[in-house]
């Protein structure tokens, strides 16, 4: 696939202060539609990378570049959803989810519309007018999820979004994050602990190793799209489960 | 037995014996002692004697209490926007604001009255002063408590300032600023009470709870003092009520103070 690609990364490398190496000299392109995971041992710098991408922490050395701009630039194009649902406890579901809307000036009306239906894509349209404390940690996120995707993004950066979750919630929402997907073309970098979430999710999968932070290996899943339940059933997913496990066992005893 | 029905029995019973044990205690002074501790039906009697006066008074003592109060809320919240925006501007102020808390109403009381004259003015100024610290001390923590993702949150959307503090930071503080208004609604009729003791003026009616007790101590009318302290408290359960009213109208939607439970 030789699309131009959405998000370049090179050399890039970040150091608080005068503090330890976090992340050192990575180097990551994403195509339109790329699905990248982000795994590997506590440390190993996944989230901060999130974070450059996101705008949200300068790089030290090296160049990110989203669409051919800067991620302040680039702003507009981008949505991040955080490991806590961050929702704001005193709105209602609907207006957390027109949030972003409304901070970017755009009327109520629209407002409305859009939310309405971004919550039907995260099926719950009929908890619109319910308070986050109301809702179930899978419903959260959900909500979060929905809030991230009101303005359209074209890049979606998701922090182990479902970490927190009980384990039959969290297939649930990789499915449903799948089927949005599906009618939505934007580009995930997803971080996760969870080396099934990461091959069930992801086209790519990439393993970092810690200490510096950088990149170890990536893996390409060639599990074809649409994924269903029934593709956790498949042969050729345990086996990539395995692969992966394995590959990150072994950065992991690395760095022990 | 219900535990609503309990919450209702158990207090009273509680104000029975009370009530029993301060008609004991009266009846087993010395006759001549016995003024010191008046009756309850004394007390209820006082206020028939003194309505007018006590009416007066209380009315005068809750519009100073009002207006210092009113000021404080205003005053601190400005003044919390300011500390919450720099740890250098706090530290800059937090010790004076503390001398501010710390100034002995009693001797700032014959300065005020030089400077702003007794009565009302004076009232208001020490009821604000009292008011004034649990209330930007409160908010300002809120102010400056918020979740560090919802900020993050506000900056990936490229959030004005002012946006971050309207629609972020004040509704999140909301919970400490009832708080500290809570605290502040306990002090603002006392503050007006002391106020109006040390700097209050009977000129034109404007006497208040506090200048009616200087007059029925020196007239020794001690049921009327009793009844002086009972409106005091009476205005102290309003106001607090009105604060715990609209504290529930603003956060029962949504806070955990408010969640409800089963038990």
């Amino acid at each position: 696939m030789a699309a131009t690609p959405l998000v370049e990364l090179h050399d890039v490398t970040k150091r608080y202060g005068a503090g330890p190496l976090v992340l050192d000299r990575v180097s990551l392109v994403a195509a339109p539609g790329d699905f990248i995971s982000l795994i590997g041992p506590s440390g190993c710098g996944k989230s901060t990378l999130l974070r450059l991408i996101a705008g949200l922490s300068p790089a030290s050395a090296g160049t990110l570049q989203l669409d051919g701009r800067t991620p302040e630039q680039a702003a507009a194009e981008l949505a991040f959803v955080f490991q806590e649902p961050t929702l704001l406890p005193w709105l209602t579901v609907a207006s957390n989810v027109a949030l972003p809307q409304q901070l970017r000036g755009l009327s109520p009306a629209d407002r409305a519309a859009t939310s309405r239906r971004v919550l039907d894509l995260v099926r719950l349209g009929d908890r619109a007018a319910a308070y986050p404390r109301q809702l179930s940690g899978g419903q959260k996120m959900r909500v979060s999820i929905a809030r991230a995707l009101s303005l359209s993004p074209k890049i979606l950066l998701l922090d182990e979004p479902f970490g927190a979750l009980d384990e039959m919630t969290r297939e649930h929402l990789n499915e449903e994050l799948l089927a949005i997907r599906q009618q939505q073309a934007w580009t995930a970098f997803f971080v996760t602990h969870s080396v099934a979430e990461a091959v069930f999710l992801s086209n790519r999968i990439v393993v970092m190793a810690a200490s510096p932070g950088r990149i170890h290996t990536e893996i390409t899943v060639p599990l074809t799209y649409p994924r269903t339940a029934a593709t956790r059933l498949s042969r050729e997913y345990h086996d990539l489960v395995a692969e992966v496990s394995r590959i990150l066992r072994s950065v992991e005893s690395a760095a022990a | 037995m219900s535990k609503r029905l309990l919450q209702i029995l158990l207090p009273a019973a509680t104000g029975v014996i009370f009530i029993l044990a301060w008609y004991a205690l009266r009846f087993s002074m010395n006759e001549e002692m016995q003024f010191l501790l008046p009756t309850p039906g004394e007390i209820i009697a006082s206020f028939r004697d003194n309505g007018d006066s006590l009416a007066r008074a209380a009315l005068n003592t809750t519009e100073g209490a009002l207006l210092g109060f009113a000021g404080a809320i205003v005053v601190s919240a400005g003044l919390a926007l300011t500390l919450s925006l720099s740890s250098l501007i706090r530290i800059s102020l937090y010790p004076y604001l503390m001398m501010l808390q710390m100034i002995p109403v009693i001797i700032f009381a014959p300065i005020l009255i030089l400077w702003v004259g007794p009565g009302l003015k004076s009232v208001v100024v020490i009821t604000f002063l009292i008011c004034f610290f649990p209330l930007v001390v409160n908010t300002t923590q809120g102010l400056i408590s918020t979740d560090r993702n919802s900020v993050e949150l506000f900056r990936m959307y490229r959030a004005s300032r002012l946006q971050e503090i309207f629609l972020l930071r004040a509704p999140a503080a909301l919970p400490y600023f009832f708080t500290g208004l809570r605290i502040a609604a306990v002090l603002a009729p006392i503050g007006a009470l002391v106020g109006d003791y040390t700097a209050g003026s009977s000129a034109g009616d404007g006497g208040g709870l506090g200048f009616q007790a200087i007059i029925y101590s020196s007239q020794a009318k001690y049921p009327a003092l009793f009844a002086t302290a009972a409106v005091t408290c009476v205005l102290g359960f309003v106001f607090v009520g009105v604060v715990v009213g609209l504290s529930w109208l603003a956060l029962h939607h949504w806070h955990d103070s408010y969640e409800r439970t089963d038990t």
